[in-house]
Parts: C-alpha cells; sequence; structure tokens
C-alpha cells in the first residue's frame, strides 16, 4: 500500500485584547451577564453605522509585524452576507480581498525537527454572538455580549505535515501573540479558535487532494486528536480505493464522541456575496506607524529563549517549558530577581508550580512567596520536605512564606547551642546506645539520630543534629 | 390662522415679536393635518403630545427673552425612516409596522436641540423603494394638486405634507431622487445634499453609499435654513464629512447670478423628455441667462447607463442593508415556523412589499459569484466614469441644468404595472447620487393642466451655496403661487 503524507492548513480566529468593540464603544469583557455588554450599534438596529476602533487596527498591524507579515498600507472593510440568528445585521464587516496583512511565517519544531510554517493572510473582522442551546426547550437563546468582538484570521498555507507539527504551530502562535499583548488567546473561552483544513496525498507528491475542514475544537488537545482521528478516517477512504472518495465538506468534531461528524458538504455552502463595505471608508495606514509598532514590540519568546538561556544557564529543554507561557516566564523571572536562584527557581516551576497550576489561569503565588521558600531552605530554617508542604500551604494563600512557616510550625532548629543541648539529653538517656557506637556497633547512630529528630519534634536541621550527634559520640 | 402660507422665516420672525406663540402655530398646523391629510395621506404618525410640548417649551423660552434659533418652534415633518426615540419608525413597510428605536437619529436630535417641532412621521415607498410612493406598505399618498396623482417618490409624505400646508417644511432622503423628484411633483425646493454632509446615522439604510438626508421647503431660503438646521460632521458617521464648519447659505444666495456660468447636458433635454417639462425648464434656463449667468450646451452621455448601475448599486446594498430584518430580534416575526430558516423566510415574505422583494432579488443577483464582475462590478467602474466626467464639467460650470423628471406628475396606478417605467423616473435623479454630488430641486412652473414642473441644479461636491444661489435668484424671477387649493377633487 502507498504511503500518505497528511496536508494541514489551519484559520485561527483570534479575539483582540481591546476594552470596547471594533465598530461601537460596549465592553469587550468575557463572562458578563448576556446581552448587558450591547448597544444598538452591535445588535445591528435599524439605521445604525459602524465606526472602526483604531486600536483594533494597531493590533492586527503589530500581530502582522510579529509574525514577519507584508503590512497593506490601503485596507478596505467588506461586507460577508449570510443569515444567522448569531449575526444580527445579517452580514458580517470582515475583509475579503485586501487584508491588512500577507504572508508572514512561524518557526517551529516538532518531533526535534524544525520547520516553518508561512501564512497566506491576516485579516480583520468581527466576531458574532453566542446561541445557546437549551437541552429540553424548543428553542434556542441568543447572547451579543460577544457579538462584534474584534478579531483577527490568520490562515497558514497547507505547510503542516502532522498532527504534532499543528501543535507545535498553535502553541508557538499562542505565544507570540500572548509576549505581544495581541490577543489572551483562550481557548477554552473562544478567544482563540482553530478550524484544521486537512487533506491527505502519496508521499512525495505534490498534488492538493479533496480537503475536509473540521471546525468546533476548544482546545490545543482536541486539536490533535481531531487531526489524528480524521487522518485515519481519510487513509481509510483511500485504503478502499475507487467509490470511497474524501468528499470536500465541513466536519464537526464532537469531543464526548472523539469523532468528527458532518455538518455541511460543498453544495451547502454559502455564497457569501461579499462586497465594499459602504459604511466604512478605506482606512490608510501609514508606513511610519507601521515602523513605530515595529520598534516598540515586546520581547518576543524566540528572543527571550536565546535571552534566558545566557542569562540563567538553564537547559533549553527547561527554558523552552518556562517560555511556552509567558505568564510563567515573566513568574520565573521575577522570582529569580528576588532570589538570585535561577536553577532552583526553575525547578520548584517545572515541577511544582506547573504541576499545581493544571487547572488554573493564574499563577496561585507570588514570586515573593517563592522566592522566600526556596531562600528559606537555603538558610535551612526549613527543610527539603517541610517545603513541599509549605509550597501547597501557598497556593492562593496571601501570608508570607515566613509567618506561614512560623505558623505551620516547620521552621527548622538550626542554632547549634539549642541542638547540642537536646543532643546531651539523648545521649544520657540512651547509655546502651552510646556503649554500642563506641564499641563499633556504628548502626546505633542511626537509632540516636532518629531519638534526637524526635526530641526536637522533627524540626532539628537534619544536617546539623548529624554533625553535632557524630561529634559528640567521638568525644 | 392661514399656517399653509407661512415659511420658517415668517415663523421666525412672528415668533420674535411675538405676533404669536409657538403652540398657536402647532396646534394650527395639527388642526390642519386631521381636517386634510385623510385625502393626502402624507403621514404615518403624528406625535401630537411631544410636538405641543417641545412648542410650550420655545415659549417659556421666548418669555424668559432667550435668544431664539431659526427653528425654534418651527413644525416639522420627518420622513418615517429616520430613527425617533420612542416613536415607531416604520419606513412605511409591515416589517417595522411596530418598531419603536431606542435611539434618535443625528438628525432627529440636530432639530430637537435646535427647537425644531416634530409633528409626526411621514408616508413614503417602502424601504424608499419607489418613485410615486404607491410602494407603501400602508396607503398610499396623493398629490395635493391633484389628488389623482402621485406626489412622487420616496419621499411622497414629506413632499406632500409641505406642498399641502401641513408643515413649513420637512425632512427626506435622497438615494436615487427621493427628495428632487416628489419636490418636482409637489412645487416645492428640494435639497440633495452632497453625501456625505449630513450624517446618516439613524437614517434607515437603503442604498449606504448612495443615502442622504436633505430638506422640502416652501422657498430657497427656507431650505437653506433648513439644511444648515442638520448638517454637519458627525462622528457616528464614517462617511460624514470631517472638518467642515456650518455654511451660512442664506446669506450667501443673495448676490446674484451674474458670471456664473451654468452648463446645459444635452442628453439631459433630449427625446423623451415630455415637451411641456423641456419648454418650462428652458424657460427658467433663459431667466437665468437673463439676469447675466453663462450658459452653455454641453455633452454629458450618462443617463441610460446610469440608470442602470444605479438600480445595480443601490439594489446590491439593499439586499444586504434589508438581510437583518429576519424576524430574530425586532420587527415582524411570521406566526408559525418549524426551524430557523423557515422563520427567515415566512416572517420577510409576509412583511416585505413587492417592490422591495424585486429590489432584494436583483441586488442578490448582482452580488452573486459568477456575476459579480459582470454587474457589480461594472456598476462600480461606471460609478468611476460619471464621477470623473462630473469633475470635468465642473472645472467649466458652477452649476449643471436639467429637468428634474422627464415626465409630469402621474395618475395612481398608471405606472405600477410596469417596474422598468416607473424606474424611468429617475432618469436625471440617480447620477447625481452615483457622484455623490448635491442638487437641488425648485419650481420651474406648471404645465397648461396645472401641475408643477421641477428644475434640477447640479452642483460640485460641497458647493450648494451655488446651487442656493442661482435657485433664489431664478425664485425671485419666476414669482410662482405655490400654494394648491385643497379639498374636494376626487
Amino acid at each position: 500500500m502507498a504511503v500518505y503524507e497528511t496536508v494541514i492548513g489551519l484559520e485561527i480566529h483570534v479575539e483582540l485584547n481591546t476594552k470596547s468593540k471594533i465598530f461601537c464603544s460596549c465592553s469587550t469583557a468575557f463572562g458578563a451577564e448576556p446581552n448587558v455588554n450591547t448597544c444598538p450599534v452591535c445588535i445591528g438596529l435599524p439605521g445604525v453605522l459602524p465606526v472602526l476602533n483604531e486600536e483594533v487596527v494597531h493590533l492586527a498591524v503589530k500581530a502582522g509585524n510579529a509574525l514577519g507579515c507584508e503590512i497593506n498600507l490601503i485596507n478596505k472593510m467588506d461586507r460577508k452576507n449570510y443569515f444567522y440568528p448569531d449575526l444580527p445585521k445579517a452580514y458580517q464587516i470582515s475583509q475579503f480581498d485586501l487584508p491588512i496583512c500577507t504572508g508572514g511565517f512561524v518557526e517551529v519544531t516538532a518531533q526535534g525537527e524544525k520547520t516553518r510554517v508561512n501564512l497566506t493572510r491576516i485579516h480583520i473582522e468581527e466576531d458574532a454572538g453566542k446561541l445557546i442551546h437549551l437541552e429540553d426547550e424548543a428553542y434556542t437563546l441568543v447572547d451579543y455580549n460577544r457579538g462584534g468582538v474584534p478579531l483577527i484570521e490568520i490562515v497558514t498555507e497547507p505547510d503542516i505535515r502532522s498532527a504534532e507539527e499543528a501543535v507545535a504551530f498553535l502553541k508557538q502562535l499562542r505565544s507570540i501573540l500572548v509576549y505581544s499583548g495581541i490577543s489572551d488567546c483562550r481557548m477554552e473561552q473562544g478567544s482563540m479558535r482553530a478550524d484544521v483544513n486537512i487533506s491527505l496525498r502519496k508521499a512525495g507528491t505534490s498534488v492538493l487532494n479533496t480537503k475536509v475542514e473540521i471546525k468546533n475544537m476548544n482546545s490545543i488537545k482536541e486539536v490533535y486528536k481531531a487531526i489524528k482521528k480524521e487522518e485515519s478516517r481519510q487513509l481509510q477512504l483511500y485504503s478502499y480505493g475507487e467509490g470511497h472518495k474524501v468528499v470536500q465538506e465541513t466536519r464537526r468534531w464532537d469531543q464526548a464522541k472523539g469523532r468528527t461528524l458532518a455538518m455541511r458538504s460543498k453544495e451547502d455552502a454559502h455564497d457569501y456575496r461579499y462586497f465594499p463595505e459602504p459604511d466604512l471608508p478605506p482606512v490608510r495606514i501609514d508606513r511610519e506607524w507601521v515602523l513605530q509598532i515595529r520598534s516598540s514590540l515586546p520581547e518576543l519568546p524566540v528572543d527571550r529563549k536565546k535571552r534566558m538561556m545566557a542569562a540563567y544557564g538553564l537547559r533549553e529543554t527547561d527554558v523552552d517549558i518556562l517560555i511556552e507561557e509567558k505568564m510563567i516566564a515573566d513568574f520565573f523571572e521575577a522570582t529569580v530577581a528576588l532570589s538570585r536562584e535561577p536553577r532552583e527557581s526553575a525547578n520548584w516551576i517545572i515541577t511544582e508550580v506547573l504541576r499545581v497550576m493544571k487547572n488554573q489561569e493564574k499563577v496561585p503565588l507570588t514570586p515573593e512567596q517563592l522566592s522566600d521558600l526556596i531562600l528559606e531552605v537555603k538558610k535551612g530554617t526549613v527543610s527539603r520536605t517541610a517545603a513541599k508542604e509549605v509550597f501547597e500551604a501557598l497556593i492562593n494563600q496571601e501570608k508570607s512564606t515566613g509567618a506561614l512557616i512560623e505558623g505551620m510550625g516547620l521552621n527548622q532548629i538550626s542554632s547549634a547551642q539549642t541542638l547540642e543541648a537536646v543532643i546531651e539529653e539523648v545521649i544520657e538517656e540512651f547509655p546502651q546506645a552510646l556503649s554500642d557506637y563506641r564499641a563499633g556497633r556504628t548502626q546505633s547512630f542511626g537509632f540516636l539520630m532518629g531519638q534526637c529528630m524526635k526530641a526536637t519534634k522533627g524540626k532539628g536541621n537534619p544536617g546539623i543534629v548529624k554533625a553535632i550527634l557524630e561529634r559528640k559520640l567521638k568525644e | 390662522m392661514e399656517v399653509e402660507k407661512l415659511t420658517i422665516k415668517r415663523i421666525h420672525e412672528g415668533l420674535q415679536q411675538k405676533e404669536f406663540k409657538a403652540e398657536e402655530i402647532t396646534k394650527a398646523y395639527l388642526e390642519r393635518i386631521k381636517s386634510y391629510d385623510r385625502q393626502i395621506g402624507a403621514f404615518l404618525t403624528l406625535d401630537e403630545n411631544s410636538a405641543l410640548e417641545t412648542s410650550r417649551q420655545v415659549d417659556q423660552r421666548i418669555a424668559r427673552g432667550s435668544a431664539l434659533n431659526i427653528l425654534d418652534g418651527v413644525p416639522v415633518a420627518v420622513k418615517d425612516n429616520m430613527c425617533t426615540r420612542g416613536l415607531r419608525t416604520t419606513c412605511a413597510s409591515k416589517m417595522l409596522e411596530d418598531f419603536v428605536p431606542p435611539y434618535d437619529a443625528t438628525v432627529v436630535e440636530a432639530l430637537k436641540h435646535q427647537g425644531g417641532v416634530i409633528l409626526g412621521k411621514t408616508n413614503m415607498d417602502e424601504f424608499a423603494m419607489g418613485s410615486s410612493n404607491e410602494n407603501s406598505g400602508f396607503h398610499p399618498v396623493r398629490n395635493p394638486w391633484d389628488s389623482s396623482r402621485v406626489p412622487g417618490g420616496s419621499s411622497g409624505g414629506s413632499a406632500a405634507a409641505v406642498s399641502a400646508g401641513f408643515a413649513p417644511m420637512a425632512l427626506g432622503s435622497d438615494t436615487g431622487g427621493s427628495i428632487r423628484m416628489p419636490a418636482a411633483f409637489c412645487g416645492l425646493v428640494g435639497v440633495k445634499p452632497t453625501y456625505g454632509r449630513v450624517s446618516r446615522y439613524g437614517l434607515i439604510a437603503f442604498g449606504s453609499s448612495l443615502d442622504q438626508i436633505g430638506p422640502f421647503a416652501r422657498t430657497v431660503e427656507d431650505a437653506a435654513y433648513a439644511l444648515e438646521g442638520i448638517e454637519g460632521f458627525d462622528p457616528r458617521d464614517s462617511t460624514s464629512a470631517p472638518g467642515r464648519t456650518k455654511e451660512d447659505y442664506a446669506a450667501a444666495m443673495k448676490q446674484g447670478v451674474r458670471g456664473m456660468r451654468i452648463g446645459i447636458p444635452r442628453e439631459f433635454f433630449a427625446e423623451g423628455v415630455n415637451p411641456e417639462v423641456r419648454r418650462i425648464v428652458l424657460r427658467g434656463v433663459k431667466s437665468l441667462e437673463d439676469q447675466g449667468a453663462e450658459v452653455e450646451e454641453f455633452t454629458l452621455p450618462i443617463t441610460q447607463s446610469g440608470l442602470s448601475a444605479y438600480y445595480m448599486i443601490s439594489s446590491a446594498e439593499a439586499s444586504s442593508n434589508l438581510g437583518r430584518y429576519d424576524g430574530v430580534r425586532f420587527g415582524y416575526r411570521a406566526g408559525e415556523y418549524k426551524n430557523f430558516e423557515e422563520l427567515v423566510v415566512k416572517s420577510r415574505t409576509e412583511a416585505f412589499g413587492k417592490e422591495v422583494k424585486r429590489r432584494i432579488m436583483l441586488g442578490t443577483y448582482v452580488l452573486s459569484s459568477g456575476y459579480y464582475d459582470a454587474y457589480y462590478k461594472k456598476a462600480m467602474l461606471f460609478r468611476q466614469k460619471v464621477r470623473g466626467l462630473f469633475r470635468e464639467a465642473f472645472e467649466t460650470y458652477d452649476a449643471i441644468v436639467s429637468p428634474t423628471v422627464p415626465m409630469l406628475p402621474f395618475k395612481l396606478g398608471e405606472k405600477t404595472q410596469d417596474p422598468l417605467e416607473m424606474y424611468l423616473a429617475d432618469l436625471f435623479t440617480v447620477n447625481v447620487n452615483i457622484a455623490g454630488i448635491p442638487a437641488l430641486s425648485m419650481p420651474a412652473g406648471f404645465s397648461e393642466s396645472g401641475l408643477p414642473v421641477g428644475i434640477q441644479f447640479m452642483g460640485n461636491h460641497f458647493e450648494e451655496s451655488k446651487l442656493f444661489r442661482i435657485a433664489y435668484a431664478l425664485e425671485k424671477d419666476l414669482g410662482l403661487d405655490l400654494i394648491p387649493e385643497l379639498g374636494g377633487v376626487e
């Protein structure tokens, strides 16, 4: 049987980080009561007109700059016409033949291989509202809070060859967009959405076979699963030969069932009747402005990686983990700035912080708290084992690390004077053990050590206790 | 009080000199409407209480000795496609029969701010699509000069209201002639301003790149005051022209036409123009020539193609603009439906009139893939050409003159069977909208049968003041009696 390769192109919708919507001054805040963030403009009442939010153009140019695109200086908006209850005007204001950015690329590493995924274009458009289907009701509710939230749509070339590469691309893209403050890219909240165009072809050929579009994945993990599933579905069809053709269609990913379902075929595809939006004059972008935005771009992941490797002497794999989320990289650097312990900071973050963050959006402790914890361990005020307990207690806790250690009674006794007195008492209490040790039966050291720790209620700094005990036994 | 003879200027003077109160004026107009509108059909909704309340507020200001705006206490009729907060705005469509906007259009806000008294909302062709006002979803409007004839459209209600003496001024909207044409048919001054001079915010869109709000008035001077009252930059309308201060047309228009150059485009006087109309319009041109204007014929071959381009562009935009009437959030909703698609199809089928459906279909067709290049794109290219030809013409001429409509006011039902015949009424008006330039229609005289004939002056972008100058000179010379006798015909 022939060997097939997968050809994938992605269309990614990203909500831009603006305070107000694209054509009116309503808030873009997520999670408000339904239809609270609306006005006559964004619910498309008769007679209203759009006014383009300049910040949207600014962020789109920023995205283009961060992704190495060509910025088109003359922009126009177009209407994409179709009927749907979440689309109040029955047209979406978008860009058709003059997108704000063309070209560009993202470099990714997947399965140890470095590749470049080229971008076709980025354009500006408005988001639609949200339909809420009630399980037992015969009607659907519409929430227009999201209607008119600004989006950019990023379209890639069919350059991606595997689910792994798609995942690496999405992670890298997300990290670039978050780093540059363009979007918060939260797939689970819908502020980043990816549609996958996928087809197979015989390895070594360059034809583009019939593709299928998959929608409705709400996490990168689901994108991965959907691609894997669709790959095998198409491979099966190809292997059955003639009569079992891949049909050009849009399929919906059913997360619960772990499979794609046909949504609409090519024949049902809309004729969107694009035409230039008469309510908005063309937007001319000043070249100087583009350059200014380019020069004020914040540090992007690639550069940050290089800098962090050089500055902190960390392993590449560790830096990769730290920089994937800007929030984590920022947290790391803030912790190091306080503790001056890059190695320890990296270890704590990678093993502990990321572990507890699995179900949280924010880092659940402050750089001060973690830095103090690292320093207390270093000073010996707290043992490494106890430190883990302290760390757990610090999660979502406002108290300082010091206060918490005190409160938990986990601070170690490191004072030699205090410990010497305790150890002398233990030796006096167990003369047999002392004589055993001195007679060469050194296993009794362990017993005495245990008794010492017991006498300090576990708070004796084990290193110091051991040193003092050894000295005392040899006296 | 014979309110039908009042002008904006006369009301202003009377209020200033305390000859009468604003409330008396408003009451008198409301009474006249109640007595005569049954035979005209100009209004769809009256806003009696608000109108009286506003007029009383004006009286209080006068009593306190405040300075008066020219529009303070002046009753105004507003076409029913401009949103009025709390007052239903129907576009003369069953689709919006119960639609009450939660906001005011910018022009309505401006009128209110200046003490204008909004009497009510006027009848029109449904969604402004039509040239006779017979496409109203409720009832047609009759021409006050002859109630068996149409008042023109689509702003027929506004025109008939001023003509019948129901208000000294009215607002209309003009997408392809919808102010100028009824102004011509009803013997009024009607102005289609430069695209971008008056805000479109709150005007329910028909053809967004062509729509423009403008005034109807009995005199040129009144039309100037009315335009001054509604024009100006509006940050809520991105196509509104920034950086323009208000103009003083009324002051600038009295300097005469000596030395002005007026072009006569041959194609606008060619065969197909009613001979009486041609004769009356040319007599107007002669008057201007006699007053010292330089008049010259030239060629402007755009009428036929302009009409096609206009119907493609306006219908394309309309097909998109009217998509929002889907029965989901406001407006008419069909009683029974099985799913979303059926809800949309049934609601639109039941609530839209025939002409609206025709334009939606035409517009949808010209934008469809495979037809876009042959129709819409071609129309847009022609639009560029028209702009170029006008630009060129205005290098030579201060204004271009033509009949407003090639025909006399026709009878109700006369052209309803053949849409193409009806569309021909727009032959001389549509290119103005395609180019975005200003134009003014004013009475040039009457046919032997006593029907008004309009003359149209077209000007370069933002050169309305030249049009007022010419119109004022012609009006003075013609001295027409423009008050129709109401009552009883039919």
